[in-house]
């Protein structure tokens, strides 16, 4: 039995962090401005479609008395069909996710995460349904997902050094977003795109990069830890490495763009010196193509 | 201690570390330098990536290199390396130190009392008793042998004499030391004397005989001489080898009454030759203040030679026969004679009995006929005792009888009577030219020119006498000049007049040198021995050895036979000597002294003087290793590729304070960006204080007139500079805003050189004492106290309040008050011209004089004129409205004074309109 003290300090101590974090997701989500998020076709819905002529066959509920009450036809009111979509988001977890190269970017886990938290909230604005695709949070509408989901967003990171996409909570033909650096294993990667290519699930890879990554600034005689200190190299003469070091980062690009379009899926590169809201606006038009 | 050449080592054993130093190189290459480590994502894409270089795990060569010479240099530091390390000479037993102590040492006087000082520490390491003496002062009695240590105590006291000891004193002291059994080291003054090779044989056979001679060439210079109206002066040295110039500077004082170098010319002695002669053509003004010559850089008595009345302007007495003609000026007898001795003669007037007892070098008689009895005699007395008697012939004397039958003893020859006429209307013959001067006449040499004719003379009666009389003649032979001489003196006569009556030779140039000539001729030669016996000379300047001129004080009067040798001696100095009517210098060298160089027997050795002072080097070792470790850390900073961040502005700074201490280029790049910037534009500009609150005060008041000026008139400055009146060049900026702090240091003395060129070439400096709140203008508050301490060495003009129709006052504005933060009225500008009147129809006076130099006021004009970047006002003045209207006027005074800097008194000509608008109007 949790005394209701304790409850509410736990509960301080995981609201904590969700103010920051949804506030800035919010604030990112400000940014765009959300758009027709209708089927453009009649269906269930709360908006408004047309009125048509009562057919033979249409329950007499359904027939709008007070519009027929103008004619002398019965009239049924159509609403737009607006199909509640449900979007999984993975952010990567792992201890790569933690580096920021100077103090004046953020790290990349905090990006991610806003930016999946900002995308949600646009989503859940627009009526779809968002989610985890670890199984944490199942897809569901409503600000109160947006909580729990900053919530679970906010929790510890994991121990591994690289992650990889989680499938286990992704819904078929729903959509997915997986937000990393992608700079692990690339099998992983593979493995839960082929799974949601199977499940019919398509979605958007984001991957997040330190500009230090991307320009490789090093010098002289270096010893490169990974964020976890599990995995080690060293170099004598940095410098060198710099051109082989870029032709291999701009081959695993190339591999993931060259697995999305396999699969259907979008591929961008966002990096953390960027404004964040440009990736946004691309997240959000990833996730409203080919609907 | 071991020696390498000139470097020895105190400690050598600590060499051996060296050979360490070849395993230091392995050690060093074999440890790279320490890692860095970094955490960094991106390493997931490096594994399995390889060094392409493997060398780089070894430290480059140059960085190896670095660290091996520091620690060479601190290898070697430690082992004690010395320059030049005194290896004892052995030598025992008692020694004597030998000085010549002559003019000839006081060159180099230092170098060899260093030479003494290094040779006593040896023979006091040795523990020999030394004796010293010095010839030009010669110890009393025996020798005395003490220990070194007490005669290196008195060697400051040591000072070489201005004159060479005669030989009879030399050799008796000798004699009288009858010593023997030591060693001597004689240091000499390099020049041959009549008594060098006799001692220096009796020194050697007392003992052992070390020589120490300075290298340095010896130049002296003989006494000036006048020679055919120029000052010749001859330079003479003692070996004649190599060419050297040198320059001879004449001293003397100036019309004010400071001494001063009035004339300078070349020395140069030629390769080979052992004399060297300039001459020097001074107008006879510089001539007669001259008081001294020297060679100029050599401090020896021997460089110098002092000037005395020989050099001199002559005094020359005119005497005419009676004027009857009053106001015809150029028919007077002494008209031509005025106008050619004026220039280089002192003229005395009178009667000649006064005129006698004044005792001139010469007298002129110009057409004198009769004398009184008293006159003739005391003429007479006067030209036996040297004096020259000049006599011009004329009617008077061609109708008197004088030296008629017998010749009078002030003529120099008997005379026909009456006279002869030639080329005249009522004569035969045409006028007669001038026959060229013969060998023997002191006119030889000089020009006759053909325009000069006679017309009229009177004859010379034939004597046995008269050809060696003669010493001018006629083209056919008759005399026109005759001279005889009496005792010490002579009397010359002109056998025709002083004026153009009889001749044109007064009319000629050669009038003026035969004068020259002959009164060249009356200089005073050198005493003679019986001419000076029972006189007494009073000293009364004197020569150092080191040829400084001083005070004789109160030595003792020479007597004149002494004079009369003129050789210098400790009895008698050398200096200038006065007498009863004139001064004699008795100079160091005499006319015909010659310099060469000493000669010594083969058997001795001679040295040079240099010491080579002991210098431990340890120190200068310890900083290059010192040095090169910084360098060191810098390089590997860069090598490790953590010379980055905030690391590199700081290596920059070092790297660039390195170079700023190495590169003159880099100050002068920077002189040139300053004048550029200071001449692109008209620039403001305000003189640094110290005080960093005043100088951005300062700065921010200029830049705020400065928008003023932009705004309402047509000068457009650039952003104010400050200047530094240590470093930076003036001329560039029209004004110089000076805010005078109370603790502000004085500028140097080449600071004030610039700042009164700048004043000079139309600069204006304003004051701002800033404390008018306080303080009236001069009274003393604490700026007002240093502005007079820094404004005591400026060229400043009288000043005088300014005066409500100076320029200032309408420059730009019409204005009458000066405020600044203060408002007061005490406002100093240069003092307008006693006589400035005020102009015919003006408020105004005449006054068309420069810029005032300086501006001085105590209104702190700058704290009402500062705005800051955003052109806000940065100082409240006074209050409300006034205050405001106080500031426009402080802007207003601000823009009348930059206008007044930069048109000068082009307000104040406007005076001249009316007239000129009324002179157009015609």
């Amino acid at each position: 039995m949790i005394q209701p003290a304790d409850l509410r300090a736990r509960a301080e101590t995981l609201a904590g962090p969700l103010p920051p974090l949804l506030a800035a997701a919010e604030h990112l989500a400000a940014t765009v401005l959300l758009g027709q998020h209708g089927r453009r076709r009649p269906g269930t819905g709360d908006e408004f479609w047309q009125y048509r002529p009562a057919q033979t066959g249409d329950e007499m509920r359904m027939v709008d008395w007070r519009r027929s009450a103008r004619s002398d036809q019965h009239f049924v009111r159509e609403k737009e069909w607006q199909a509640a979509q449900s979007v999984v988001f993975w952010t990567d977890r792992s201890q790569s996710m933690q580096f920021a190269s100077s103090g004046r970017v953020q790290a990349k886990s905090l990006t991610a995460r806003t930016l999946a938290l900002a995308s949600a909230v646009l989503l859940v604005r627009g009526g779809e349904r968002v989610g985890l695709s670890d199984r944490s949070l199942p897809p569901r509408a409503g600000e109160l997902q947006l909580l729990r989901m900053a919530e679970l967003l906010s929790a510890p990171d994991a121990e591994a050094e690289y992650g990889a996409p989680e499938t286990r909570g992704m819904v078929a033909n729903s959509r997915a977003v997986f937000l990393s650096d992608f700079l692990g294993d690339i099998d992983g990667v593979k493995a839960a795109l082929t799974k949601a290519a199977d499940r019919g699930v398509k979605g958007a890879l984001v991957q997040i990069l330190d500009p230090a990554e991307e320009a490789f600034p090093f010098d002289g005689r270096t010893i490169f830890e990974s964020m976890g200190g599990t995995i080690r190299f060293e170099s004598q003469k940095a410098r060198d490495l710099k051109d082989r070091y870029l032709d291999r980062l701009a081959a695993r690009k190339a591999e993931l763009r060259a697995l999305s379009q396999l699969t259907g899926w979008q591929y961008d590169v966002h990096h953390t010196d960027r404004s964040a809201s440009a990736a946004l606006l691309w997240l959000f038009q990833a996730l409203e193509r080919d609907h | 201690m071991l020696a390498l050449g000139p470097i020895g080592f105190t400690a050598p054993w600590l060499l051996l570390a060296l050979v360490a130093l070849p395993i230091l190189w392995f050690l060093l290459r074999a440890v790279p330098p320490a890692p860095i480590r970094r955490r960094f994502p991106g390493v997931a894409l490096l594994l399995g990536l390889e060094d392409e270089e493997n060398e780089t795990d070894k430290t480059p060569w140059w960085l190896l290199l670095l660290r091996t010479l520091a620690v060479a240099a601190v290898i070697v530091g430690f082992s004690g390396p010395v320059l030049n390390p005194e290896s004892e000479e052995a030598g025992d037993g008692p020694l004597l130190v030998l000085i010549d102590g002559t003019w000839s040492d006081a060159r180099d006087w230092q170098r060899r009392i260093d030479r003494i000082d290094a040779l006593l520490s040896e023979a006091s390491r040795a523990g020999r008793p030394v004796a010293l003496a010095q010839l030009t002062d010669l110890p009393q009695g025996a020798l005395q042998f003490q220990a070194a240590d007490a005669w290196a105590a008195r060697l400051p006291s040591l000072a070489p004499r201005p004159w060479v000891p005669d030989r009879e004193t030399v050799l008796t002291w000798w004699n009288g030391i009858g010593a023997d059994g030591f060693e001597t080291f004689w240091l000499s003054d390099g020049l041959e004397h009549v008594w060098r090779a006799e001692l220096s044989e009796r020194v050697e056979d007392a003992g052992r005989l070390t020589v120490f001679e300075s290298l340095r060439p010896i130049l002296a210079l003989r006494p000036a001489a006048f020679v055919d109206g120029v000052l010749q002066l001859e330079g003479t040295r003692a070996s004649a080898s190599g060419a050297i110039e040198a320059a001879v500077l004449a001293h003397g004082l100036d019309p004010a009454g400071t001494p001063r170098v009035l004339a300078r010319g070349p020395l140069r002695f030629a390769e080979g030759e052992g004399e060297a002669q300039i001459d020097l053509s001074l107008p006879p003004e510089l001539r007669n203040r001259i008081t001294r010559f020297e060679i100029e850089g050599i401090r020896s008595a021997g460089a110098v030679t002092l000037a005395d009345d020989a050099l001199r302007r002559r005094e020359v007495a005119l005497i005419a026969g009676r004027d009857d003609r009053a106001g015809l000026e150029l028919l007077a007898p002494t008209h031509y004679l005025e106008q050619a001795l004026e220039p280089t003669a002192d003229l005395i007037e009178g009667a000649l009995e006064d005129i006698v007892l004044a005792n001139p070098d010469a007298i002129i008689l110009a057409d004198v006929a009769t004398l009184s009895p008293v006159e003739a005699t005391e003429l007479l007395t006067w030209v036996e005792a040297g004096g020259l008697l000049v006599r011009f012939a004329g009617p008077r004397l061609a109708a008197s009888d004088v030296s008629r039958g017998e010749e009078d003893p002030l003529m120099p020859v008997r005379l026909r009577a009456g006279g002869r006429s030639v080329g005249g209307a009522m004569s035969w013959g045409e006028p007669k030219g001038l026959r060229p001067f013969s060998e023997e006449s002191p006119f030889f040499g000089l020009a006759a020119p053909e325009e000069v004719n006679i017309t009229a003379q009177v004859m010379a009666q034939p004597d046995p006498t008269l050809a060696e009389r003669t010493i001018a003649s006629l083209a056919d032979g008759t005399p026109l000049v005759t001279r005889k001489r009496v005792e010490q003196g002579q009397i010359v006569l002109f056998h025709t007049t002083a004026n153009a009556e009889w001749s044109s030779l007064p009319l000629s140039g050669l009038f003026v040198q035969m004068l020259e000539r002959l009164a060249v001729s009356t200089r005073p030669a050198t005493p003679t021995e019986a001419e000076m016996a029972g006189t007494t000379w009073v000293p009364d300047q004197v020569l150092t050895a080191f040829g400084e001129v001083t005070d004789a004080g109160t030595l003792p009067g020479v007597p004149g036979e002494l004079l009369a040798g003129a050789v210098p001696g400790p009895g008698l100095q050398p200096g200038l000597y006065a007498g009863e009517d004139r001064r004699l210098a008795v100079n160091v060298i005499g006319p015909e002294t010659e310099l060469v160089v000493s000669a010594w027997p083969e058997s001795v050795s001679v040295e040079g003087l240099d010491v080579a002072r002991e210098t431990p080097l340890k120190g200068h070792f310890l900083s290059a290793a010192l040095l090169a470790l910084m360098l060191d850390i810098l390089a590997s900073l860069w090598l490790a590729g953590r010379l980055t961040g905030p690391r590199a502005p700081a290596a920059a700074a070092v790297i660039a304070i390195f170079l700023a201490t190495a590169g003159p280029e880099t100050a002068a790049a920077q002189d040139d960006s300053f004048a550029l910037a200071a001449t692109s534009e008209v620039v403001l500009a305000h003189v640094v204080t110290g005080d960093a609150g005043v100088d951005a005060m300062a700065v921010a008041g200029l830049r705020g007139l400065g928008e003023i000026l932009f705004r309402r008139t047509s000068i457009e400055p650039a952003d104010p500079i400050a200047v530094n009146l240590e470093t930076d060049e003036l001329s560039f900026f029209p004004i110089l805003y000076w805010p005078v702090t109370p603790n502000q240091p004085i500028p140097s003395a080449e600071a004030y050189a610039r700042l009164n060129t700048y004043l000079r070439s139309g600069g204006m400096i304003v004051f701002d004492t800033r404390d008018a709140d306080i303080a009236r203008f001069g009274s003393a508050s604490p700026a007002g106290r240093r502005l007079q301490d820094l404004a005591r060495p400026l060229d400043i003009p009288p000043l005088e309040p300014i005066p409500e129709d100076h320029v200032l006052t309408r420059t730009f504005y019409l204005l009458q008050d000066f405020p600044g933060r203060h408002a007061s009225t005490d406002v100093w500008v240069e003092a307008a011209p006693a006589g400035a009147e005020r102009a015919e129809g003006m408020p105004f006076r005449n006054l068309n004089d420069n810029v005032t130099p300086v501006v001085i006021g105590g209104n702190d004009w700058a704290a009402a004129w500062a705005v800051d970047d955003q052109g806000r006002y940065q100082f409240p003045v006074g209050r409300g409205f006034t205050g405001e209207r106080q500031r426009e006027i402080a802007y207003r005074f601000g823009v009348n004074l930059i206008m007044h800097v930069l048109t000068g008194n082009y307000k104040s000509d406007q005076v001249h309109v009316p007239a000129l608008l009324d002179r157009l109007g015609q």
